[in-house]
């Protein structure tokens, strides 16, 4: 028998490994070290009430969790140690059981779990309940993109969020097509967006910077490709914002190249699925009338600059799988005329 | 193969070689051989895909896999593991050690079971021709509507992941009316119901929670091949049609989360075995245990929407669904500490089975603990869907069950193949698992609570994603070298591991009794009489009563014939299913085999 080969790996070194990448875990989540510049869609850095909420039933269980691990590893590694067989040990005792012994361990996880459930279901409730806003906005999640509405304030726009700092927003959830997931950690837990349903939720954005969010329920090929930001603004900045989005865009001077661009964009394909006010009205893909005051395109894949915005034009499934936009066979002119009415959508 | 004890007084003894005898065996021990290497198959077809997940995501924007691929690699990756190797693994044990240990000569209905290994084999092929026919599926091991409809999935990827697992359900449904019979009907003379070993209580409240569950998930494929394959489509998950993708979501869970413990119960019966049996004392709290068990499968079933936290139930079912999740860490808790109360007083052989149920308990304990963390639904509304529940039930099914199910290998090995496995490269094997998962799956945690979704083929740099990332590759390569040192010594070991006597280890339960190993193939010459619970530590002193397997029952052993028919049935039926896909030309055939085979097979003398 292989009895006498005893392991040449000394247990209490892999449970100490095990204990410190705990220790690791634990300070990081006590200590904040997972810094938001380090890590954009941290979860551990909440920066709305309603994520605080969240954070805080997360660090109580945490501690909870951290005496469990220690107590009950620890149990286990000494019963190993201690009771091993070796030579000249004491023989096995024979015992059943100890009922005095088992209920207690029935009962010290029922009391640790109160600890738990309590917080719980109290931060559910506060952050259920029915909240209308400063502002509102309606989310829209599309295969692969996400739209957003200022309901009241004529504004449409995809996968850049602005919001004012300080100022309540509750928000409409809601989908065209598959089941989507609204997840910006820095500000609240997922939402999902389901077809045929209204969801709700709400959050009030304590600083000003932009925090990136992410579809969170798979949706098919290119759910990993379904970025958005939040840019949280103080009040001003976001009015500015919301009033050059709703400012009207003089059509190009007829000799520009934007102009034949323009012609383009209303002979082409583009009219079927895109919308830009007075021009088209295209409800599959994302709005274009302002498409040039974002930041990025394809649902935060790539920087809106000419030659993404010339590339993506051209191909869009090369660049995006499965993607709705189909290739377009246009000339290298015609794209570039199209890239510069586009660039006057600002 | 067996070598058949002098003058076996069996009217039937059957062909022991050839690819025919296999075909046609219906003895559990070796349809439980079939089922292990399936089973084993099935894993590394598994363990491959996620190797290659794993390199897709060894860095941002890498482009190891198309993104198309990277789908239907996570959909079959979870697909495999869950329905083709941990499910029929765990299957595999039940067949060769149930009816061993209740003292019975082989399951209730042979040919049944025979059958569903067939459907199982056949079902799994079935699902993985799909990677040949480049229709994968890839829409997630869960298939949530609307995904799955026929609108945002047109090709038939769906279609073979729903009529894959409809074949499979089958399999799974034989097997546990058969096993359920099989323990309330056959268990040895004086063998009662407290005195069953675990491993044998835990297959009984396993397959009550299959026969309860799997029907959910029919019910719910049916709804979704109707709406996918209909020539009137209904609308089921139809939404503009008034149809409710949450209904799917409701059905799927109602079966997933019981599916959980479907996976998880047979480890922790196993556990329950090698305990006692290395600490030479009997398991600490037998009645405990077994009652935390049968709790546990219970109110599995008033758990399911914590998967669904997130769909906006309303804090009144939050709260239910997280109070009753919380519920279910009590009785998970009381038998670690019973198994740790097992080993404490005990006179501890740490050998490879007792090393990996060891690391069994110790592996469960993370999965458990992260699983309370998100029971809690407001940190699982920052959880769900991200690395962190990737990480959790890493835990739990490979910490837990594939580590349980290992034990069980090292631990019954001697009995199946009347040789040990080879302790060093156990040994080797047992530390490397050890190293290499936590190096695997630790740093899940970190990436999910750091932002990272599941389901992502790739992610942006800048995210701080790749350490953790490349950590669990690291891991998971490391992981296949250990999982190729367990093979290397599984296959050497058959033929040239050190002898093991019949009762290899001194185990107290009455597999150990048979009077060879491998077991005759009529298990008991005559069936033991059973009068304490762990009856082999029993024998001795004053009060002992001697179990005994020799001599006779005053009357033949009748075995059951070899039947080709259960896998021309098997065949014939999953062709006909295919035929949901394919039309008439695959289902009436297959229809008129299935049909011809079952009909062979009634009229067909059992013995």
């Amino acid at each position: 028998m292989a009895d006498s080969k005893r392991p040449s790996f000394p247990l209490a070194l892999i449970a100490f490994v095990l204990l410190a990448v705990l220790a690791f875990a634990a300070g990081d989540a006590a200590t904040g070290w997972a810094q938001s510049s380090t890590y954009p869609q941290t979860t551990l850095e909440p920066r709305s009430e309603v994520a605080r909420a969240i954070d805080d039933v997360l660090d109580g269980i945490v501690l909870w969790v951290i005496v469990i691990f220690v107590v009950v590893q620890a149990a286990l590694v000494l019963t190993v140690a201690r009771f091993r067989q070796r030579p000249g040990g004491a023989p096995a005792r024979h015992m059943h059981g100890n009922t005095t012994l088992e209920i207690a361990w029935t009962l010290a996880p029922a009391i640790i779990l109160a600890f738990i459930a309590v917080p719980t279901v109290k931060v559910i409730f506060d952050n259920a309940k029915p909240t209308k806003g400063d502002i509102q906005v309606r989310v829209i999640g599309h295969q692969w993109w996400w739209e957003f509405q200022y309901p009241g304030k004529g504004v449409i726009t995809a996968n850049e969020l602005h919001l004012p700092v300080g100022k309540t927003v509750s928000f409409e959830l809601e989908s065209v097509d598959v089941i989507h997931s609204f997840w910006v950690p820095a500000f609240a837990g997922k939402k999902d967006l389901i077809p045929g349903r209204t969801n709700h939720l709400w959050f009030t954005p304590e600083v000003t910077g932009t925090f990136p969010g992410q579809c969170a329920e798979f949706c098919g090929a290119s759910h990993a490709n379904m970025y958005f930001k939040v840019v949280v603004q103080p009040q001003e900045e976001f009015d500015a914002w919301l009033a050059q989005q709703k400012a009207p865009v003089a059509p190009p001077d007829s000799a520009s190249l934007a102009a034949r661009g323009l012609a383009i964009y209303q002979k082409g394909q583009c009219v079927a699925c895109h919308m830009i006010d007075g021009v088209s009205y295209g409800v599959v893909g994302p709005n274009l009338g302002k498409v040039s005051t974002r930041a990025t395109i394809a649902a935060g894949m790539f920087p809106n600059d000419d030659e993404n915005l010339t590339a993506w034009i051209r191909n869009a499934p090369a660049l995006k799988p499965g993607s709705l936009m189909t290739r377009q066979d246009m000339s290298d002119e015609d794209v570039a005329a199209l890239v510069a009415y586009l660039r006057t959508r600002r | 193969m067996a070598t058949t004890v002098a003058a076996a007084p069996t009217h039937a003894t059957h062909a022991h070689t050839g690819l025919w005898s296999w075909i046609t065996t219906v003895d559990h021990k070796r349809i439980a051989i079939l089922y292990f290497f399936t089973a084993l198959g099935f894993f590394f077809v598994g363990g491959f895909e996620a190797l290659l997940i794993r390199l897709q995501l060894s860095h941002a924007g890498a482009t190891v896999v198309s993104a198309q691929m990277y789908n239907s690699l996570f959909t079959m990756h979870a697909t495999t593991m869950i329905f083709l190797a941990l499910m029929p693994m765990s299957v595999a044990f039940f067949n060769y050690i149930i009816p061993l240990q209740i003292g019975a000569r082989d399951v209730a209905f042979p040919r049944l079971n025979a059958f569903s290994y067939w459907v199982f084999l056949f079902g799994g092929i079935f699902m993985n021709i799909s990677f040949l026919m480049n229709v994968a599926p890839d829409g997630g091991w869960y298939g949530y509507a609307t995904l799955t409809g026929k609108a945002y999935s047109p090709t038939h990827s769906i279609d073979f992941w729903a009529v894959g697992l409809q074949i499979l359900g089958v399999a799974s449904l034989a097997g546990a009316f058969n096993f359920i019979t099989t323990i309330i009907n056959l268990r040895a003379p004086g063998l009662g119901f407290m005195r069953l070993p675990v491993f044998t209580w835990m297959t009984l409240v396993t397959s009550f929670l299959i026969i309860l569950a799997f029907p959910v998930i029919t019910v719910a494929l049916v709804e979704l091949m109707f709406d996918r394959l209909s020539p009137v489509p209904t609308n089921f998950f139809n939404v503009a049609k008034g149809g409710d993708p949450l209904l799917w979501q409701h059905l799927f869970w109602v079966f997933g989360h019981p599916e959980v413990y479907i996976l998880i119960l047979p480890a922790m019966g196993v556990i329950s075995e090698i305990l006692p049996t290395f600490s030479g004392k009997p398991l600490f709290g037998y009645a405990f245990i077994v009652y935390s068990g049968i709790f546990i499968g219970f109110m599995g079933w008033g758990v399911w929407s914590h998967h669904m936290f997130t769909v906006g139930l309303g804090p009144l079912g939050d709260t239910f669904f997280a109070l009753a999740t919380m519920l279910i860490a009590i009785p998970t808790g009381v038998k670690i500490f019973n198994w740790i109360g097992t080993m404490w007083g005990g006179s501890i052989r740490l050998v490879t089975p007792m090393w990996f149920a060891i690391g069994f308990i110790s592996m469960f304990i993370i999965g458990g603990l992260s699983g309370i963390m998100h029971s809690s639904p407001p940190a699982d509304t920052q959880q769900n869907d991200t690395y962190f529940v990737v990480a959790h039930i890493h835990y739990v099914l490979f910490g837990g069950t594939m580590l349980g199910l290992i034990a069980g290998i090292y631990y019954w090995f001697p009995k199946v193949t009347g040789r040990y496995m080879n302790e060093t490269l156990g040994q080797w094997h047992f530390w490397l698992t050890m190293i290499s998962m936590n190096l695997t799956f630790f740093p899940m945690h970190f990436s999910g609570l750091l932002g990272m979704p599941r389901r992502v083929y790739t992610y942006q740099k800048g995210m701080g994603f790749e350490l953790y990332n490349q950590m669990s590759t690291a891991g998971a390569l490391l992981l296949a070298v250990s999982l190729l040192i367990f093979l290397h010594n599984l296959i050497r070991s058959i033929r040239k591991g050190e002898v093991a006597p019949t009762n290899a280890w001194n185990g107290a339960t009455l597999e150990w009794a048979t009077a060879t190993s491998p077991p005759p193939e009529f298990n008991f010459q005559k069936l033991p009489t059973v009068k304490t619970l762990d009856p082999l530590w029993h024998q001795e002193g004053p009060k002992g009563h001697k179990i005994d397997v020799g001599g006779t029952d005053g009357h033949g052993i009748h075995m059951p014939n070899p039947s080709y028919w259960p896998m021309f049935a098997a065949f014939g039926m999953t062709v006909m299913m295919a035929g949901l896909i394919f039309g008439l030309t695959l289902g009436v055939p297959g229809g008129l085999l299935f049909v011809y085979s079952t009909y062979r097979w009634a009229l067909e003398p059992a013995s």
